[in-house]
């Protein structure tokens, strides 16, 4: 699949979370506190509320309805009720754009 | 009089009802609050939070030792008086703070507290932080929500009885007992994930330990009164939970998807709010469950255009609640429909039927009407 131009990266601040939607699908797309981008799933994996209603902190981020934590980097479930791993897509940057390689 | 015409059983015909009619795992309204705003409100800290838990432990020690050297004089009285209110009320808002996991910024904190909490509530770790969860998924939606105090119509002896924390002694005693003998009841296992249970077994266990401790001890002193200090808390010092945690949703709407409708923010003195942490905010809290309770006067003061008028004493709460659970008993689908101000967005029938005072569930087809006892 080709690269999916997403965001303009200033349009994340630092340590934070957008949503972003392409097809029929939602994502959250991450800018992570030492300037990183990631891209998760939209929807936790507990139940289906989007993340980037969340809090995001240091490389983790909050469900917004029942704090179930996951690794933006990984999606490794780190905190109950959380206990599936989010699945995560490939992310670059090119020209102050980010690019998500989506299927 | 009137029976229910609801079965608020977990397993029972509503929770299917519920389901079908859209209210299981719903979208719920939530005031439109800027992304940068709602970040500031969200953000964690440990200051309060410890500043609060130094406090409270000060002031158990402070009681209990009071309460130790004047045992058995009457004259140990207050101290046990505070003391309990601490073990059992303020444990029980500590529980649900750590539980969310948003008191403390610092993750052992939370955890640590959360543990403690638990133990004093005789409320165990797994299995309460899922039933929680529940309720936040499903707030007062009949036959999903485990954590409705009073269905309709209420029973009042037990809500009575409880100020002295009986039935929830009895409730957690049980849960407990069944937990270290390895069982887990079918009801329970609907919210608790298998991969969990093992720890709820493991903790229940851990505290058989501890509680055969005290009771050795009590033996050997031949005195309750270490008892005094760990479980029997639960019976004097419950009131204040009680009390408070009457005011959360009773007498307002049930199936509905805006915590608006059936949660209920009252102004309380300063002392009830630390014993309580803030969770008079309790409609800003279930909007916004990670907005920590040192947050919530401010996030009440971000949302109170679009939120009912937040009652202004614990007796004027009251003064609505007692009316509306007689009421309920002529009629188990009556509730208090609030009034939202001018500023607020209405509410939105679609998400949940046009739900009137005294009028069934709209899409629950199910509920026979109210019945009249003979």
């Amino acid at each position: 699949m080709p690269w999916i131009n997403a965001c303009a990266t200033d349009d994340i601040d630092e340590e934070d979370v957008i949503r972003f939607d392409h097809g029929d699908t939602s994502y959250a797309l991450y800018h992570s506190p030492d300037g990183d981008f990631f891209c998760t799933a939209g929807f936790c994996t507990h139940e289906k509320v989007h993340l980037a209603d969340g809090l995001v902190m240091d490389y983790l981020i909050e469900c917004p309805k029942h704090n179930g934590q996951f690794d933006y980097r990984t999606g490794e479930a780190r905190r109950a009720p959380v206990c599936v791993n989010l699945r995560t897509f490939p992310v670059k940057v090119e020209a102050g754009r980010v690019m998500v390689d989506l299927p | 009089m009137s029976r229910s015409n609801r079965d608020y059983a977990l397993l029972g015909r509503d929770a299917k009802l519920a389901e079908e009619i859209g209210l299981v795992s719903a979208q719920w309204y939530h005031t439109e609050i800027p992304r940068s705003e709602m970040k500031a409100l969200m953000k964690r800290s440990d200051g309060p939070a410890i500043r609060d838990t130094i406090i409270l432990f000060g002031v158990m020690l402070a009681a209990v030792s009071g309460g130790i050297a004047l045992w058995p004089s009457w004259w140990s009285l207050p101290f046990w008086a505070v003391y309990g209110v601490m073990y059992a009320s303020a444990m029980d808002s500590r529980w649900h703070e750590c539980g969310h996991g948003s008191a403390f910024k610092t993750r052992w904190m939370n955890d640590a507290l959360y543990q403690v909490a638990c133990f004093c509530m005789l409320r165990n770790p797994v299995t309460w932080r899922w039933s929680h969860t529940r309720h936040h998924t499903d707030t007062i939606v009949v036959g999903h929500d485990p954590e409705i105090i009073a269905m309709r119509p209420a029973d009042v002896a037990r809500l009575l009885i409880n100020v002295f924390g009986v039935y929830e002694l009895i409730g957690n005693g049980r849960t407990t007992l069944q937990l270290i003998a390895g069982y887990m009841p079918e009801t329970v296992k609907t919210f608790v994930p298998e991969s969990e249970r093992s720890k709820a077994f493991l903790i229940a266990r851990i505290w058989a330990v501890i509680y055969l401790s005290v009771a050795a001890l009590a033996i050997w002193m031949g005195s309750i009164l270490p008892f005094m200090v760990i479980g029997l808390p639960i019976f004097y010092g419950s009131w204040h939970m009680v009390m408070t945690g009457v005011m959360q949703h009773l007498g307002l709407a049930e199936n509905v998807l805006d915590h608006r409708l059936n949660s209920r923010t009252v102004y309380i003195n300063p002392v009830s709010r630390f014993i309580y942490w803030n969770m008079n905010y309790h409609v800003e809290h279930h909007m916004f469950p990670m907005v920590p309770y040192h947050a919530l006067p401010k996030l009440h003061e971000v949302v109170k255009h679009d939120m009912p008028p937040a009652h202004g004493s614990i007796f004027s709460a009251y003064a609505e609640i007692i009316p509306a659970l007689r009421k309920q008993f002529q009629n188990p689908d009556w509730f208090v429909k609030r009034s939202l101000p001018g500023t607020a967005k209405p509410y939105r029938p679609e998400f949940h039927g046009d739900l009137e005072p005294g009028q069934p569930t709209p899409g629950i087809g199910g509920y026979p009407l109210a019945t009249a006892a003979e």
